[in-house]
């Protein structure tokens, strides 16, 4: 079972604020799937590479920049929640406080 | 005048000028506004837009201008980005997000000359089985509507099998175009990673994420698949390789199911299988066989293990990819006393149960002390999985199987268990790990009438093969 340690370290770094009730659902329904998870554990993969991709990997050379109409500023801060029309607000992230 | 039309019929209608795409539109938007209420299978309606889209349709056609989806009124689902037109992704994150451009597969139709009558629903960032999962209420399965659709491509799949549209977009992680498809009683094709470019998707877990199409038909499927494949330079994991031209190739391989070698996976056949889909998909083979396919009896050892690897490394990717939903760049915020605060309550407000529950199980999976564990021991299995696949291949040229275990359930039923939500995907879930292509055919109905529908899977870019084999069985089974 996850503890509530664990749950509140995962909830920060996923930048999810829970409330009580999540925390203890997900701590309950996470530890059933890891557990239903544990059957890789027996799983001899000592000489296995992992697969990140499906496709062949190879080596390409970078193509030379080729400058293409794409979106205008208006069109990239038209969905922003606060924007000033010409960059996106957001809350101090360094204050003199801090 | 939209019962049962099929994309082949829209275009010769339209040519022989039977009807035009206005008044095809019109009728689509008319039979959505009677019955999605009920069926809930649209998030969005495009009404007037659509009704534009017809009428330069119409103009092209009286310019003897002819495309193979010139004037075919569609649905796309709500996780691929279409200019202009709201796309939530089924999520409360992006309620009010309206896209300032079109994913590469929508851009090709809409150039084509396809019609969008709206936005299909979907389980929120594609994470479900069953559309319950949607912010915006669960799509109901027009066989019984008690019953859902399957997921996440739901509302697509309802949309087709209740002719509110004549075909579909949808996108497949582990399942989600097959296996609504195979709930709704339609077919749906699922392909080859890298085929269709995933430039404009919604990204839930890139290596695995894949557009695909819910149609009457496979034939239907491979016209649209047509338009909607190839390569783009704008996703960089899309194949460089020639689209076939699927109409024609399957119309012309008919008659290669003449010695088309089969397998039967026993690993697909085990307890906890509906007997009736056991029996309609074992049905479904000996059609096949009747037709000259030989069939034998194969394994793929490494079944089992599909499911777990699947959702270590499919909720990894996601736990990244959403990071992008910030309240900062598009979507809902919601202030905090600083920036992280702001973060955590944006991401608590605008995110639903399963999507918080997957963000957090891929978070752990990827965090400190456990990577290695859970996400690099689930790539290794998955090595595995596409070896068993590959070995497959070597002696056989399809697999066949049942696309889910059982026919479509009850709305609720597993809404509080995700574990047994996550079984449903057992029989899916393999193809994407493998980045195979895979197709769902109605093969029958279970003794409540509910359809049953049974997986063709091919080797990587096999749709061709897939679609010849799924058309000719349609064909010689409904005619």
């Amino acid at each position: 079972m996850l503890t509530p340690e664990q749950v509140n370290r995962v909830a920060h770094l996923a930048r999810l604020t829970l409330t009580e009730d999540e925390k203890q659902r997900y701590a309950r329904q996470l530890s059933a799937i890891l557990d239903y998870a544990e059957q890789l554990a027996s799983v001899d993969v000592s000489h296995v590479s992992p697969t990140a991709t499906v496709l062949p990997v190879r080596s390409v050379v970078r193509e030379a920049d080729v400058v293409n109409q794409l979106l205008t500023r208006d069109e990239v801060l038209k969905n922003a929640p606060r924007s000033d029309g010409e960059s996106f607000e957001v809350a101090a992230a360094i204050t003199e406080s801090s | 005048m939209i019962d049962h039309l099929t994309v082949k019929a829209v275009r010769a209608g339209l040519q022989n000028k039977q009807f035009s795409a206005l008044e095809l539109t019109r009728a689509y938007l008319k039979r959505i506004h009677e019955h999605n209420p009920r069926l809930n299978a649209y998030i969005s309606v495009n009404d007037e837009e659509a009704l534009r889209q017809a009428q330069a349709a119409d103009e092209r056609i009286a310019k003897g201008d002819d495309t193979p989806v010139l004037g075919l009124p569609m649905a796309i689902k709500d996780v691929l980005s279409t200019k202009g037109l709201r796309t939530t992704a089924g999520s409360r994150m992006l309620e009010n997000y309206v896209p300032t451009w079109d994913a590469t597969c929508v851009a090709n139709l809409r150039a084509a000359g396809a019609i969008f009558l709206g936005k299909t629903n979907t389980d929120e960032f594609a994470m479900g089985s069953s559309t319950e999962n949607s912010a915006y209420g669960v799509t109901h399965n027009p066989h019984d509507e008690s019953r859902v659709p399957g997921g996440s491509s739901g509302g697509s799949a309802v949309a087709v099998a209740a002719n509110l549209c004549v075909v579909a977009l949808g996108t497949d992680t582990g399942g989600s175009v097959r296996q609504p498809a195979a709930y709704c009683g339609i077919t749906g094709l699922k392909n080859t990673y890298g085929r269709v470019s995933r430039y404009g998707l919604i990204a839930y877990g890139s290596s695995l994420d894949s557009v695909g199409v819910l149609a009457k038909n496979a034939e239907d499927a491979a016209i649209v698949n047509s338009v909607i494949a190839g390569h783009d330079p704008k996703d960089s994991t899309s194949i460089h390789s020639p689209v076939p031209n699927y109409v024609d190739e399957i119309n012309s391989l008919k008659s290669k199911i003449q010695n088309l070698r089969i397998g039967v996976p026993k690993e697909y056949f085990i307890g906890g299988l509906q007997p009736d889909v056991e029996n309609a998909v074992r049905e479904g083979v000996r059609a096949f066989e009747r037709m000259g396919a030989v069939v034998k009896e194969i394994s793929l050892p490494t079944t089992h293990l599909g499911l777990p690897v699947y959702y270590l490394i499919a909720t990894a990717e996601a736990s990244s990819n959403l990071s992008r939903f910030d309240g900062v760049k598009y979507g809902l915020r919601v202030n905090g006393d600083d920036l992280i605060d702001m973060y955590g309550k944006t991401r608590q407000a605008g995110f639903g149960d399963e999507v918080k529950r997957r963000i957090m199980l891929g978070t752990y999976a990827l965090s400190a002390g456990y990577y290695d564990a859970y996400y690099i021991r689930a790539q290794k299995v998955r090595t595995l999985i596409k070896q068993d696949f590959e070995r497959a291949y070597q002696e056989v040229d399809i697999i066949m199987t049942p696309v889910a275990p059982t026919t479509a359930f009850k709305i609720g039923e597993k809404v509080e268990d995700p574990l047994q939500m996550y079984l449903t995907d057992v029989f899916s879930v393999t193809l994407n790990l493998a980045g195979n292509c895979g197709i769902s055919v109605p093969c029958g109905f279970d003794q409540q009438k509910l359809p049953i529908g049974m997986q063709l899977m091919g080797p990587a870019l096999g749709e061709t093969q897939l679609l010849s084999a799924a058309h000719t069985y349609q064909f010689s089974t409904f005619n």
